[in-house]
C-alpha cells in the first residue's frame, strides 16, 4: 500500500483521499496515546465551542423577541423537543436533554467536517460508535428498569401465531443487536463516503482539460454533503427516538 | 530528520504521510477519540441541560405566555368596544323613541289647543248668528206692528176722506181682524 502511494506521487496524479481522516498529534510528532491532544481534540473542542456560542450566548438575552442567533438556538430546541414528543411519547421528555446532546453534537460535527480542511469527527466508526452504543445501552438499561422482564416482550411477538413466535424471537433479538452497528456505521459510513468521494474530484482537477468538471462535481458533491450533514443528525437523532419508545412502551 | 520529516510512528500511516488502509479502522487511535468524544459529550451535555436548554425554555414559555395575554387583552379589547357599540346603539334608539314622543305630544297639544279655538270661534259664530237672527226677530216684528199702525191711520184717514166718521177703535178692530184674516 506504501509503495502504491509513493509511485502514485511520482505521476501527476495524486489520491489520498483517506489521508484527510488521519489523526495526528497538534504538537509534536509522537505517538498517538488516548490523552494525546490531536487533531480530533481540537475539532471536538470546536463543536463544543459552536455548541456553546450557538446554545448559550446566543440566548444569552433571553430576548421575547429573538435575534437571529436566538432563532437558531430556539429551532433546534422546538424541532428536537417536538421529535422527542411525537415520536418517543411526553414521557420521554426526560430524555430531551440527552437526545439534544446528541443532535447537537452530531449536527455542528458534520458541519464543521465540511470546512476545508477541517477534520470530521463524525466520519470515524470510533466516535459513532460509541455514541451508537451509548444509546443502546441506555434503552436497554431503561428498558429493564422502567418494565423489569417484560420488556422482554419486545421479543416475543404476541400479535403473531404461536409457531411463528420463536422464529421472530431470534429475528427480533439479532435485529435488536444489530442495531448499534448500522446506528454507528450509516452515520460514519455516509459522512466518511461523501468527503472521500469530494477529495477523489479534487485530485481529477490536477489534469486541466478535466479541473472543470471537477470542480463542478466538487460543488455539486459539496452541497449534497450538506444535506447528508443534517439529515444523518435527524436520522440518527429520530432512530434514537424510536429506539427509546420501545424501551418505554415495549408492547408491539 | 531533516530528510525524513515523515517519521512513521503508526502503523496506520505510511513513511509518505498517508493513510494505510481506512484510517477509521486503526484500532491505535481509538482510545484518544473515545476519550476525547467523552469530554465533549459531557462538557455539552453539562452546559445544555443546566445552561441552555432551561433558558430557552423560559424564554419560550414567557413568549407563550406573553402571546396568550396580549390575545385576551385584545379580546377584553373587543367585548368593549362591542359594549360601547351596543350603548351608543341604545342611546341612538332611546333618543329616537324620545324625539317621537316630543313629536306625538307636541301634536297632541297642538291639536288641542285648535279644538279649542276651533270650539271657541263656534261658540262665537254661532252667537253672533243667533244675535244677528234675533235681530232680523224683532225688526221683523216691529215692520209688523208699524204695518199695522200705518194701516190704521190710513184707514181713518181713508174714512175721514171719504166723508165717514172714524172710530178710532171700530178702525182698530177692523185692521186687525183684516190683518190676521
Amino acid at each position: 500500500m506504501a509503495s502504491e502511494a509513493h509511485t502514485a506521487t511520482e505521476s501527476s496524479l495524486v489520491f489520498h483521499p483517506m489521508d484527510q481522516f488521519i489523526v495526528k498529534p497538534l504538537f509534536g510528532n509522537g505517538p498517538v496515546e488516548w490523552y494525546t491532544i490531536t487533531n480530533v481534540t481540537l475539532w471536538l473542542a470546536l463543536a463544543v465551542v459552536a455548541i456553546i456560542a450557538l446554545m448559550v450566548f446566543g440566548t444569552s438575552r433571553r430576548a421575547v423577541v429573538p435575534s437571529r442567533t436566538q432563532s437558531i438556538g430556539e429551532l433546534a430546541y422546538g424541532f428536537v423537543y417536538k421529535m422527542v414528543e411525537d415520536v418517543t411519547g411526553k414521557d420521554a421528555v426526560v430524555f430531551f436533554p440527552y437526545i439534544m446532546t446528541l443532535f447537537m453534537f452530531i449536527v455542528t460535527a458534520n458541519f464543521l467536517g465540511l470546512l476545508p480542511m477541517s477534520f470530521t469527527t463524525t466520519s470515524h466508526f470510533a466516535v459513532t460508535a460509541v455514541l451508537a452504543l451509548a444509546v443502546f445501552l441506555t434503552v436497554t438499561i431503561v428498558g429493564f428498569v422502567k418494565n423489569g422482564a417484560g420488556f422482554l416482550g419486545l421479543f416475543w411477538v404476541s400479535s403473531a401465531p404461536l409457531a411463528l413466535r420463536p422464529v421472530l424471537a431470534i429475528i427480533e433479538l439479532i435485529s435488536y443487536f444489530v442495531r448499534p452497528v448500522s446506528h454507528s456505521i450509516r452515520l460514519a459510513g455516509n459522512v466518511m463516503a461523501g468527503h472521500a468521494v469530494i477529495k477523489v474530484f479534487a485530485g481529477f482537477a490536477a489534469i486541466a482539460a478535466i479541473a472543470p468538471v471537477s470542480v463542478v462535481a466538487i460543488t455539486a458533491m459539496y452541497g449534497l454533503e450538506i444535506l447528508v450533514a443534517f439529515i444523518q443528525a435527524y436520522v440518527f437523532t429520530i432512530l434514537t427516538c424510536v429506539y427509546l419508545k420501545d424501551a418505554l412502551h415495549p408492547s408491539h | 530528520m531533516a530528510t525524513n520529516t515523515h517519521e512513521t510512528v503508526s502503523a496506520c500511516v505510511d513513511s509518505y504521510g498517508s493513510a494505510v488502509g481506512m484510517p477509521q479502522l486503526c484500532g491505535e487511535w481509538m482510545g484518544n477519540q473515545i476519550f476525547w468524544l467523552v469530554i465533549t459529550l459531557v462538557v455539552i451535555f453539562i452546559v445544555l441541560s443546566r445552561i441552555a436548554l432551561p433558558r430557552i425554555a423560559a424564554v419560550l414559555a414567557e413568549r407563550q405566555g406573553t402571546i396568550t395575554n396580549d390575545i385576551a387583552a385584545a379580546e377584553e379589547f373587543k367585548s368593549k368596544a362591542a359594549a360601547a357599540e351596543d350603548a351608543y346603539n341604545q342611546a341612538l334608539s332611546e333618543a329616537r323613541a324620545e324625539a317621537a314622543r316630543i313629536v306625538e305630544a307636541t301634536k297632541a297639544e297642538i291639536k288641542a289647543d285648535l279644538d279649542t279655538a276651533m270650539a271657541q270661534a263656534d261658540a262665537e259664530i254661532k252667537a253672533k248668528s243667533d244675535a244677528g237672527a234675533k235681530a232680523i226677530a224683532d225688526i221683523r216684528a216691529n215692520a209688523m206692528a208699524s204695518v199695522e199702525e200705518i194701516a190704521k191711520s190710513a184707514t181713518a184717514d181713508i174714512v175721514s176722506v171719504l166723508g165717514g166718521n172714524a172710530d178710532d177703535a171700530a178702525v182698530s178692530a177692523a185692521v186687525t181682524t183684516e190683518l190676521k184674516g
